[in-house]
């Protein structure tokens, strides 16, 4: 399943993707402690695989709490797509 | 050498006479649906105080949302150009300079000389701009004058959950239901648009010393929160609000 | 400020007489505590029995209590009777006699399965509050989704803003929308706020308010049709929820898509309550073996 966090607003898109599919083989998620803000949690999901989703608190508001690794110019890898070795996340923005 | 800058906000219109590099007069008016007509106002305003005609302006330049729609202006400047040049004048010492409108919001980074380095904005949602605040005090039913410093004398700060202009109407009037002081109302308001604009800071880097211009930094309530989350100190020059036509009559004088 | 009924609805409950549900081996419940609105579904071995449909209260153990209340009226049937029962809704955490909690969007897929085939692949579910659009499979399963609930922009919420800016009653906005010569531009501003401040420049321009009322409804149209973009849209499209309702943003999404929506028989803002049943069913069936 494709699961998209976040929002569109007046000023743009900005969803997270996980693609749980990738969770289901993977032990070490690395998007827990690969998120500086803790924004991922690994859970039991309504057809009981265990998947990587954003905790509630963080949907309406993933552009302001990511803004700090996206900085404007020489953005770096993200810490979430970097920590995740599945590849189960991309950004919108 | 006279220059104008008109600078063509979203809610207000503001003009700037100059004459080598002094302040002659300024102008100001409300954007009405006609924007070329409240800009002819202004423009007037500022001509008749400083004593002038428009033949005997050098050159004139305009900024802003609207800059297109100034029919006085030779030429214009982005809203981050003139924002940057002023901001270099009125306070030189600032590499990072906030720049909050009605309907935008604006980081910019610049090398201490007037240029910019790098840039951010808040756009298209009322939620990152001044309008939020606007919205928030009509939703209390207190006066935007009134609003901010009604905040700095909360005793509470609470959590604001919703991160949209209409939405956090609705919240407003629950938590006033709920018989919950203004006061702490008003900064939590104030601490939710804090937010948003320092994480937009942020993402061009918080280099000291930090200006901010623009209409919203006559609010104390948002001042407080900013710099609360900024954990610093701002510069807030005079005439704030002016800055960005100032830039623009700036940028006429330097071409 | 005017108080929030974004979309008028009545309250109500059905059953269906011709079901004797005593001795039935699997009876499940669904109960849906939404933002503005709750519902709540039986079934008895899989056939819809009962439903209701009831506003949300301030209180969402109450809310949830009202709607079954109300679904078992009449029927001689007790919360006891009925073997497994689960939660959705934005309050679904918070229903107390649920069995089990599940997301709402998987309760819409599968109920969305149920309610219009299992041919449908997209569903798109407007509600007061919120935008939810959902890709599944042929078991109701579902594979893409997302949701909009930080912004009022295409949801109920902001359709009312601008009932209450032009005086004019919501459940007449989709008539209303039509009733102009030639279709306008769209809005320009998404947001809300921004938008409201057009409409009234419109107004002022002398348009009348039967065209800012199109040019709102197809720029709510255009902005769900890019939401649901995101997830890719894949016949059959089915369309629930209260704005669902409202033929002028609904007849725009089709034109937009070019593709009709499926019609329902059943009252679709039921939904999630019926897949939240089927899962009740389904995980009976589990608990079971
Ligand atoms: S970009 Fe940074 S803050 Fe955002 S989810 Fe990834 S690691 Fe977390
Ligand atoms: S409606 Fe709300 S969230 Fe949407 S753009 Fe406007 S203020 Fe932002």
């Amino acid at each position: 399943m494709k699961a998209n966090y976040g929002y569109m607003d007046g000023s743009g898109e900005y969803y997270i993707t996980i693609d749980t599919d990738h969770c289901n083989n993977c032990s070490h998620h690395g998007c827990i402690t690969g998120c500086p803000k803790g924004m991922f949690q690994v859970i039991t999901d309504d057809y009981d695989d265990e998947v990587a989703e954003i905790k509630e608190e963080f949907r309406k508001k993933i552009k302001y709490d990511c803004a700090d690794c996206k900085p404007t110019t020489d953005r770096p890898p993200l810490p979430c797509q970097a920590a995740c070795t599945p590849g189960a996340i991309t950004h919108s923005w | 050498m006279i220059t104008a800058g008109i600078d063509m906000g979203a809610r207000s219109i503001r003009v700037l006479i100059l004459k080598d590099g002094e302040v002659l007069a300024r102008g100001e008016s409300t954007a009405g649906f006609d924007t070329a007509e409240s800009a002819e106002l202004a423009f007037n305003e500022a001509l008749e105080k400083a004593g002038i005609t428009k033949d005997q302006l050098d050159k004139i330049v305009a900024t802003g949302a609207g800059r297109e729609s100034a029919p006085q202006a030779t030429d214009t400047v982005t809203d981050v150009g003139a924002a940057a040049r002023g901001a270099h004048e009125v306070a030189p010492q600032a590499r990072t300079i906030i720049d909050i409108g009605a309907e935008e919001g604006r980081a910019i980074k610049t090398n201490g000389n007037g240029k910019v380095m790098d840039f951010a904005v808040n756009e298209k949602c009322a939620a990152g701009a001044g309008s939020f605040t606007e919205a928030m005090s009509r939703a209390l039913e207190v006066e935007l004058e009134e609003f901010g410093a009604l905040s700095l004398e909360s005793t509470e700060s609470i959590p604001m959950n919703a991160q949209c202009a209409v939405f956090a109407e609705s919240e407003v009037v629950s938590l006033l239901h709920a018989k919950t002081p203004k006061q702490d109302i008003a900064r939590a308001v104030h601490d939710a648009i804090a937010d948003r604009i320092v994480s937009m800071v942020r993402r061009v880097g918080i280099e000291p010393e930090i200006a901010l211009i623009g209409a919203v930094s006559r609010n104390p309530g948002f001042v407080d929160a900013l710099k609360r989350g900024l954990e610093r100190d701002v510069i807030i020059p005079d005439d704030a609000e002016f800055v960005g036509a100032l830039g623009a009559a700036l940028v006429a004088t330097d071409e | 400020m005017a108080e929030k009924e974004f979309w008028r609805w009545k309250e109500y409950n059905w059953h269906d007489e011709n079901i004797d549900w005593h001795g039935c081996d699997a009876i499940t419940a669904g109960v849906d505590v939404g933002s503005v609105s709750s519902q709540a579904v039986i079934l008895v071995d899989g056939k819809l029995y009962a439903f209701a449909t009831t506003r949300t209260g301030s209180d969402s153990p109450k809310s949830a209590q009202k709607a079954m209340d109300w679904a078992l009226e009449d029927t001689g049937m007790t919360l006891d009777d009925i073997h497994y029962k689960v939660g959705t809704g934005y309050g679904r955490v918070n229903v107390p006699f649920a069995d089990r909690a599940i997301t709402e969007i998987a309760c819409h897929a599968r109920g969305g399965n149920f309610m219009y085939g299992n041919s449908v692949r997209t569903i798109l579910d407007m509600g007061g509050q919120d935008c939810k659009a959902i890709h599944c499979d042929e078991r109701g399963k579902v594979t893409n989704f997302l949701m909009n609930d930080k912004c009022a922009a295409g949801t109920g919420r902001g359709m009312e803003v601008f009932a209450n800016l032009l005086s004019v009653p919501i459940e007449d906005i989709g008539e209303l929308s039509f009733q102009v010569e030639k279709e306008p531009e769209p809005v320009s501003s998404t947001c809300v706020v921004f938008a409201k401040t057009e409409a009234s420049a419109l107004l002022r321009k002398g348009w009348p308010k039967n065209k800012v009322i199109a040019a709102y409804c197809n720029a709510m149209a255009h902005r769900v049709v890019t939401l649901l973009e995101r997830i890719g849209v894949e016949k059959d499209f089915a369309i629930t929820g209260g704005i669902g309702k409202n033929i002028g943003v609904v007849r725009r999404i089709e034109k937009e898509l070019g593709i009709t929506a499926l019609k329902a028989d059943g009252d679709t803002q039921t939904a999630g309550a019926l897949g939240a049943a089927l899962f009740g069913k389904a995980l009976l069936e589990k608990s079971r073996k």
